[in-house]
């Protein structure tokens, strides 16, 4: 397959990126923000993704979705990062939809057709720390009656304070088995935390919270390969986001480049910021064509797309920091400006770059991967 | 089965049958390289029979139409050709600037005589080219150029010198520009052929940092060019130089430089060491190489992408200049780290043991990809111009 949209899914991005930038554009999460909105996002915005099938793009037509690829969902998030949009498409649409899809049985059954059809948030309780550790999980889930009682802290769980349903991973026996946790479970509180982006991320307490044995996404012990699926395809689509926000980032800066008038002259004529420009350039090309391959192995069932979905992380990680980096040093003292969008995009983006591992999480794994 | 799985059968049958068992040993040296030429001496038997059987299939220059001496391949099926030599290892049958970047300019403003002529040359590996192009006053302002080409009816007398000519002393004819008209700048310059043995046509190598003379300087002394042999039309040279540049920095960007999936960490490990944990023994290190790693890695797929677009009419006309800066500036990071990696042992500059040094010069070589085909600081000119339209650049 040639690295580079079909007509299908080049159809797929004229119909999506209007949509975004008219419904969702950053003034949409200005709104958000300025409203101090306890949801986190619009649920409004979120039926009107429901009734273009976004939810369930990737949910198998057997389960009443799209049957699409990571390919064609990264489209949709480089709009959501390219708008600043708030939205549960990457946990929900993303990267609950693989777990459940690699794991297959009752909680497939249960929750895909309801991701598909717009009925369920879904949240990704993995971190547990400061720092994406998902090799250092301590959250237990001990065998207790006929299920499990979880016990143990998760933090960085977006969305988590009104999502239907948490996948949260936890240590068994016999190694890691991830669990299906309904909001109303007993003892699951999710403490909601405004981040730097406006975003509402929860620390979520598990005290004793008991769940049936049939709450086991995949099976026990054997959580290994559902996580990695979950993983790879979060860490993917928020690779793609991060194209959406340095693209955006860059696109406002050579803009401004082309407007703004210092010594009688316009700032994008020195050939000190053009450098600076064209290297960025560069680097987001590259950025991009990474994220893509990875979206392409995963889609492909690749062997080498853990390795390339690393890289990707990594790279956009890279790129799109020094796009927002460059952004507001381009624009100089309006840059640091509450009024423009520029540092928005800083924000968006420090909070994609921490998501499921950071730059340097990534490079380690690269390093390890390569068996060094 | 689909067409191109067909093809790809095909393809993996014939280098089965016909690509020699030496041919898919790594490169160790220039003498490995095969680049044609009326001055050819192969290594071995196994490298003429390898040139012959892909002359015949056409595989030299597979994309190319077979009656200029290609396979007539189209983009997907030359990618599958490319994918399954590199899968067996498989050496080019034949390195050659025809191939690379005459071969384009010729296909693209070509006569059609000259197309069968020059090209099925180039494609059966029987004529060796050089480029002139920069000269010692012209560097990055390559435009200046002075050679001069003075009309005398049927023919141009040529005098002046090009520089950083390379292998010109190998070399059997040259693509030359050549200043037609002094009062125009851009539309007073003309393409020209010629046989370096021409009389008045004299090379010099010169020694670069790295030991080694890959480059010349080339003397034209009343250098007489019948006027049938240029390229497009005379005094429009710079339009066939500019095209064939940018399918020198596709070579350039898409050739050596750092598009590999070598890790380089994992090629390190044994001088270096590991700890307990199977971690390179100078973690510092170890960070950098595994961030240039991911460089590499995301460099290959931005490679792929950049030919799947390039040859579809998808690329920006100009990309080739991002793909030349960032590929030669990663490969010049690739050789600090070769070097730190190597220690005290990648200083040796004439040992038995290191090749003759062979890494502190490959080192040294590298620092050129950055200035050769243009600048670095020319590439980010380009793109702030012409792909991001900046102002007054």
């Amino acid at each position: 397959m040639p690295l580079y949209h079909n007509d299908d899914q080049a159809m797929l991005k004229d119909s999506v990126a209007p949509f975004v930038a008219e419904q969702a554009p950053v003034a949409h999460l200005r709104q958000l923000r300025d409203t101090n909105d306890a949801t986190g996002f619009s649920r409004e915005l979120w039926a009107q993704f429901v009734e273009m099938g976004l939810p369930g793009m990737l949910v198998p037509e057997a389960h009443g979705g799209l049957g699409m690829g990571h390919m064609e969902a990264g489209i949709v998030l480089e709009e959501i990062g390219r708008n600043l949009t708030p939205s549960p498409f990457l946990s929900t649409g993303v990267g609950a939809v693989a777990a459940l899809a690699k794991a297959g049985g009752t909680q497939a059954e249960r929750w895909l057709p309801a991701i598909a059809a717009g009925e369920a948030i879904v949240a990704l309780a993995i971190d547990e720390g400061a720092k994406h550790r998902p090799d250092r999980i301590a959250t237990t889930a001990a065998r207790a009656g006929n299920g499990f009682r979880l016990d143990g802290k998760k933090s960085f769980v977006l969305h988590g304070h009104v999502a239907d349903m948490s996948i949260v991973a936890a240590k068994t026996d016999g190694g890691i088995t991830l669990f299906a946790v309904p909001r109303q479970a007993k003892g699951v509180t999710a403490d909601p935390r405004r981040l730097v982006d406006s975003s509402l991320a929860s620390h979520v307490t598990l005290d004793g919270v008991e769940v049936d044995a049939d709450a086991v996404i995949g099976e026990v012990d054997a959580g290994e390969d559902v996580l990695n699926a979950l993983l790879a395809a979060t860490r993917t689509g928020a690779a793609a986001e991060m194209v959406g926000v340095g693209q955006g980032a860059m696109d406002m800066t050579v803009n401004y480049l082309k407007e703004r008038k210092q010594f009688g002259k316009l700032i994008g004529e020195f050939q000190a910021l053009q450098h600076r420009a064209a290297h960025l350039y560069g680097e987001m090309e590259v950025a991009r064509a990474t994220v893509m391959k990875a979206q392409q192995l995963l889609d492909e069932g690749s062997d080498g797309a853990k390795l390339m979905v690393s890289v990707a992380k990594a790279k956009a990680g890279r790129a799109a920091g020094l796009a927002v980096r460059e952004g507001v040093q381009m624009h100089g003292g309006i840059g640091m400006t509450d009024e423009y969008d520029i540092g928005l995009y800083m924000k968006r983006d420090r909070a994609l770059a921490e998501y499921m591992g950071d730059v340097h999480y990534h490079i380690d794994q690269v390093a390890r991967m390569n068996g060094y | 089965m689909s067409e191109l799985d067909a093809f790809r059968a095909e393809v993996r049958e014939w280098l089965e049958a016909n690509c020699p068992p030496e041919m898919r040993e790594p490169v160790r040296d220039e003498s490995d390289v095969c680049w044609g030429g009326r001055k050819c001496v192969f290594k071995n038997d196994a490298q003429k029979q390898w040139l012959e059987a892909c002359v015949a299939k056409g595989y030299t220059v597979p994309d190319w139409p077979k009656p200029y001496g290609g396979a007539g391949l189209s983009p997907e099926e030359t990618k599958i050709l490319k994918q399954e030599m590199k899968r067996i290892n498989a050496r080019s049958p034949l390195d050659s600037f025809g191939i690379w970047m005459l071969g384009p300019a010729l296909l693209k403003f070509g006569t059609e005589e000259q197309k069968v002529h020059y090209l099925g040359q180039i494609a059966r590996g029987e004529i060796r080219w050089c480029q002139g192009y920069s000269e010692p006053g012209s560097g990055s302002d390559l435009v200046s150029l002075q050679t001069f080409g003075e009309d005398k009816g049927d023919h141009w007398v040529v005098n002046g010198s090009k520089i950083w000519t390379s292998y010109a002393d190998k070399a059997d004819w040259i693509f030359c520009l050549v200043r037609t008209d002094k009062a125009n700048k851009y539309q007073g310059i003309t393409f020209m052929l010629f046989d370096m043995e021409s009389p008045g046509v004299t090379t010099k190598p010169i020694k670069l940092i790295s030991g080694n003379s890959p480059f010349c300087e080339t003397f034209f002394d009343d250098v007489a060019v019948p006027k049938t042999q240029f390229v497009g039309e005379i005094n429009r040279g710079w339009d066939v130089a500019k095209y064939l540049l940018g399918h020198e920095r596709e070579m350039i960007s898409g050739g050596g430089a750092g598009g590999d999936m070598v890790s380089i960490g994992a090629v390190f490990a044994k001088s270096i060491g590991k700890n307990d944990h199977g971690e390179l023994d100078d973690p510092i290190l170890r960070a950098e190489m595994a961030a240039f790693d991911v460089d590499v890695f995301a460099y290959r797929a931005m490679g792929e992408r950049f030919m799947d677009m390039w040859k579809t009419g998808r690329a920006h006309p100009a990309s080739s200049n991002m793909m030349k800066y960032v590929g030669t500036e990663l490969n010049k990071r690739r050789y600090e780290l070769v070097m730190a990696g190597g220690g005290s042992e990648a200083l040796e500059w004439d040992s038995p043991e290191t090749s003759g040094g062979a890494r502190p010069r490959a080192w040294l070589r590298t620092k050129a990809n950055s200035i050769e085909g243009g600048t670095s600081e020319v590439m980010l000119n380009v793109i702030a111009k012409r792909i991001l339209d900046l102002p007054g650049a």
